[in-house]
């Protein structure tokens, strides 16, 4: 058996493990040791990975595997890595083994939980392993569907509705998704629904201006594009701690990361052509989603619109199809995936104390919570792009790679994004002096107590990674370039 | 004339002599014996299933009048396994006071609608599918009103009689028509003979009302809701799934075998049916609150998506509409097994009945999610497969705005399945329904659908079993 499919197989394992532990003690023990497991997985992954590349193997993918599953349609089982799939996989596991401890004490019924939990879990991994277009909208799905439990049962405020409009949504983009993926695979003339293979072929160009659109948007309502949004900050605010986690975390970057390999890849004509329609898009999500967090008092609302702003840059950065931004595109993911993980969970356990996400009702709980203000801060540092953290180096190479474009338009668009800079400075200063600095607002407050062992685990975990990509981010950024140079070779010039 | 190539049609006899068996039990059986009725029926159907679920090699009876394709088999075997499923949930029912003298009845009357659906299954002439589709019709009609100490019960059944006649009398006028211009009623003879000329169009036209009417597409539903609701539960699920199941494939095979020259008259039309049946069932269904007419308007939409596989008219389209019913047949069955067990013991059936149930009734939660998923087309279930498979198939004769509009539809679908799901799961409620036990034979029916929509998905040999005997055009 294929060593990826271990990241299919170990939530399957879990799930089993949860159906027949009835404590919470079995509960917590299956799940801690299930995402430990997960991580020192991708963390093999990723060695084997290396060492193959430096013993000189230039496949495009590694670590292939590939079974026939429905002949009759051309449909197989088959999976495979590259660089970029392999930082997707570092940061799933990073952030479902902080989810795990993120919600440590889940109630009601953890049991359900977890068991939705693992299932979502299942869903970013087959995703991101999976070459096959059918396998990889099978995972896309059973990644969504998770969610309108876990925030209609577990959810605080207005979760029915957001539940159902986050849903909604994203199955209506998924609908779009659909139709692109058949398109795709009737108009290549390919043998297989792999991805490689349909890369090869050339779609013809009518068919591709009708198909990027729709697959592109498919993706983009799961990356935020604007104007598809909207679901974002109502089913963050909604959804208990970690998931949102692993929402805006990971399941954002399923969109990114399928815009770029199914998208772009499969029809690079079209994207060449039409990606100046994405582009106004793109960057109105970023300014926008700056904007709107700077109006938010809902700790949670202006770090949905932080999100909505930062996935905006992603798919910024894969529109402007040359190597510097995509790895840049990439980068972000990761980094953006990390300091909004942290975020949530940091805003999870404030709220867990004070039972309250307003930020007009909280203040100086730095001297309360020193631990959580700390980690709050660095998380607010990596939004905003502080140098040694990981924002800096993804923002930086998304505007060098942006600004090797000469001509107006993009210059334009590329300045118009980077004030979504500063705008950000504005609102992430703004939240951490109102909530831990300055007096206290409320005497309950000075009776809180800082961080616990497992709200630390998660927390010193998320904030070590951001660490280190922020200060030795080489590594990484040579291992997704290698990779994004495939897809550059297609475009037209 | 030769009577010996009539034993040829194996499934025919051993379902006609598990039905006299049953007969003759049920009238000379002494009031001891008849406790073991229902078992007995059951191993007697279950035998009958097993026996003839092999296929054969193709064959004709009577110069063409019977004909037999090895894909029968696989239709037959799903009807009969969906038959059983139906009998393994109405166990409980049958057992009731008012039903025990009558469960004879019910096992002799869904065995005769079973019958006529393998007769219009395998017919080669339009005489024998026509009596096929008379005998589905009218014993059903007489199960609709098996309830007869309740006035819907027999409302339901009027309603569908008279709409049954009225649908079978446009048939055969389409019939004679067909007749009319050809001079034939054989459908070996009329593919070349029916060329599409105007009145042909209009003979298609009249005869396929029949059919629309039998799998209840927009605009022939409007019977549908009223007599779902009015039928005890088990036939519901029974006239939702055999009935339907059987109507659908002879749909396919008559549009491929009988009118291949007539493809740009019959295209248009069930390209116009499909999107008003998905469209008009999933805006009505948003307003259901009874769990009966919920399903109703569900199982309208679904016929709907079949009709994707159907207008593909390919082998992959055979395949995937094979696939597709029996994919719905677990769902659905799964759904109103567990919309059975909760009416029979509480008489429930409101969506607002079903709020918090989750609390109380975990398991009978789970099948019941389990199952709308599948009907929504959520992966990993069984749903998910089929309606990528029927959308696959549509798509490969280049229906792309087809597939986008059923695709827009399956996100309302997805809103209202999701209703039922947050009442059961997220929902809070006063007074919840109480715990309620199970049965075994149904418990075994709910456990074989769920086992059937999480296999027959995941495991690809089903599919690839029914691909070997699919054909086209």
């Amino acid at each position: 058996m294929n060593i990826l499919s271990l990241f299919v197989l170990i939530p399957v394992l879990m799930m089993i493990g949860l159906y027949f532990s009835n404590t919470r003690k079995q509960i917590q023990t299956v799940t801690a040791s299930g995402s430990t497991l997960l991580l020192i997985l991708s963390g093999v992954i990723t060695f084997m990975y290396l060492t193959q590349r430096a013993a000189g193997d230039l496949s495009e993918m590694l670590l292939v595997a590939d079974t026939v599953w429905y002949a009759p349609f051309n449909i197989h089982y088959s999976v495979g890595v590259d660089g970029i799939s392999i930082a997707m996989l570092l940061l799933s596991s990073v952030i479902v083994f902080t989810g795990v401890f993120a919600s440590w004490k889940i109630d009601p019924l953890p049991k359900e939980y977890f068991l939705w939990y693992c299932m979502l879990s299942i869903g970013v991994y087959g995703f991101f392993i999976s070459t096959d277009l059918f396998t990889m909208f099978m995972f896309y799905e059973i990644a969504l569907i998770p969610m309108y439990l876990l925030i209609g049962v577990w959810g605080t405020g207005k979760k029915e509705y957001a539940a159902m409009k986050l849903t909604l949504m994203l199955m209506g983009g998924s609908a779009l998704l659909l139709v692109g993926i058949l398109g795709i695979y009737y108009t290549s003339g390919a043998t297989s629904m792999n991805v490689l293979e349909i890369s090869k072929m050339s779609i013809p160009l009518s068919a591709q201006y009708f198909f990027f659109p729709l697959t592109f948007m498919g993706f983009g309502v799961l990356g935020a594009l604007f104007p598809f949004h909207t679901w974002s900050p109502d089913g963050h605010a909604s959804a208990p701690t970690a998931v949102s986690m692993l929402h805006a975390g990971v399941l954002m970057k399923l969109g990114g990361y399928g815009c770029f390999r199914v998208a772009i890849y499969l029809m690079p004509e079209a994207a060449h052509d039409l990606s100046w329609i994405f582009l106004i898009l793109t960057s109105c999500s970023v300014v926008y989603g700056a904007f709107s967090a700077v109006v938010q008092t809902d700790l949670k609302y202006i770090n949905a619109y932080s999100s909505v702003s930062h996935c905006g840059l992603v798919l910024f950065a894969i529109l402007m199809l040359n190597e510097t931004a995509m790895t840049g595109a990439v980068l972000q993911m990761l980094s953006h995936g990390l300091m909004t993980a942290l975020f949530f969970a940091l805003i999870g356990m404030i709220y867990g104390r004070t039972h309250t996400r307003l930020i007009t009702e909280m203040g100086g709980l730095m001297k309360v919570l020193p631990f959580l203000g700390v980690s709050y801060v660095i998380a607010g540092l990596a939004s905003l792009g502080l140098p040694s953290l990981s924002g800096f180096v993804a923002e930086m190479t998304i505007f060098i790679g942006a600004f090797q474009h000469t001509d107006l338009f993009h210059r334009i668009l590329t300045i118009t994004a980077t004030t979504s800079i500063v705008i950000t400075a504005v609102y992430i200063l703004r939240m951490i002096g109102k909530i831990f600095y300055g007096k206290v607002l409320n005497s309950e407050h000075l009776k809180l107590t800082d961080a616990t062992w497992y709200e630390r685990v998660s927390v010193v975990t998320l904030i070590v990674v951001i660490f280190a990509i922020g200060s030795a981010p080489f590594w990484i950024s040579s291992m997704i370039h290698e990779s994004v140079i495939p897809v550059i070779s297609q475009l037209p010039k | 004339m030769d009577y010996s190539s009539f034993l040829q049609m194996n499934e025919e006899l051993s379902l006609l002599a598990v039905m006299v068996i049953l007969l003759v039990y049920d009238i000379f059986g002494s009031e001891k014996s008849l406790r073991y009725f229902q078992p007995v029926a059951l191993v007697l159907f279950t035998a009958h299933t097993l026996l003839n679920c092999i296929p054969r090699d193709a064959f004709e009876v009577a110069g063409g009048m019977y004909h037999y394709v090895p894909m029968m088999t696989y239709v037959k075997t799903i009807l009969n396994v969906g038959t059983l499923i139906v009998f393994l949930q109405a166990h409980k029912f049958l057992n009731d006071d008012a039903n025990r003298i009558r469960r004879g009845e019910f096992y002799f009357l869904t065995l005769s609608t079973l019958l006529g659906m393998y007769f219009m299954i395998s017919s080669g002439n339009f005489l024998l599918f026509f009596i096929g589709l008379e005998t589905a019709s009218i014993p059903m009609t007489t199960l609709v009103a098996f309830d007869k100490h309740n006035r819907k019960s027999a409302e339901a059944a009027a309603k569908y009689i008279l709409s049954a006649v009225f649908a079978s009398a446009i048939s055969l006028f389409g019939m004679s028509l067909i007749y009319g211009t050809t001079g034939t009623l054989y459908f070996n003879d009329l593919a070349v003979l029916l060329t599409g000329s105007p009145l042909q169009t209009m003979a298609f036209v009249f005869f396929s009302v029949g059919l629309f009417f039998k799998i209840s597409l927009v605009p022939f539903h409007l019977w549908t809701p009223d007599v779902y609701e009015g039928a005890p539960t088990n036939i519901t699920s029974y006239l939702s799934v055999i009935s339907k199941g059987s109507a659908v494939f002879v749909l396919f095979t008559l549009l491929v075998k009988v009118f291949p020259n007539m493809v740009a008259q019959w295209q248009p039309v069930l390209y116009g049916i499909a999107i008003a049946s998905i469209t008009v069932a999933n805006v009505f269904a948003i307003r259901q609150k009874n769990l009966k007419r919920f399903l109703a308007f569900s199982s309208i939409s679904q016929a709907g998506y079949i009709l994707l596989a159907i207008i593909s008219g390919t082998a992959l389209g055979m395949t995937s509409l094979v696939y597709y019913v029996l994919v719905y047949m677990f769902s659905n069955l799964a759904a109103f097994g567990v919309v059975s067990v909760i009416e029979h013991r509480t008489g429930k059936v409101g969506m607002d009945d079903y709020n918090g149930l989750y609390q109380t009734n975990p398991r009978l939660s789970v099948v019941m999610m389990i199952a709308l998923f599948s009907l929504a087309g959520i992966p990993p279930f069984a749903g998910f497969f089929s309606k990528f498979f029927v959308f696959a198939a549509a798509a490969d004769q280049g229906f792309y705005v087809l597939v986008f509009i059923a695709l827009l539809n399956t996100i309302i679908s997805l809103y209202y399945y999701l209703l039922v799901v947050k009442a059961m799961f997220i929902n809070k409620s006063e007074n919840p329904i109480e715990k309620l036990t199970t049965d075994t034979p149904a418990k075994i029916s709910l456990v074989l659908c769920t086992l059937g929509i999480l296999l027959v998905g995941l495991i690809s040999t089903i599919y690839n079993q029914i691909a070997v005997f699919s054909f086209g055009i």
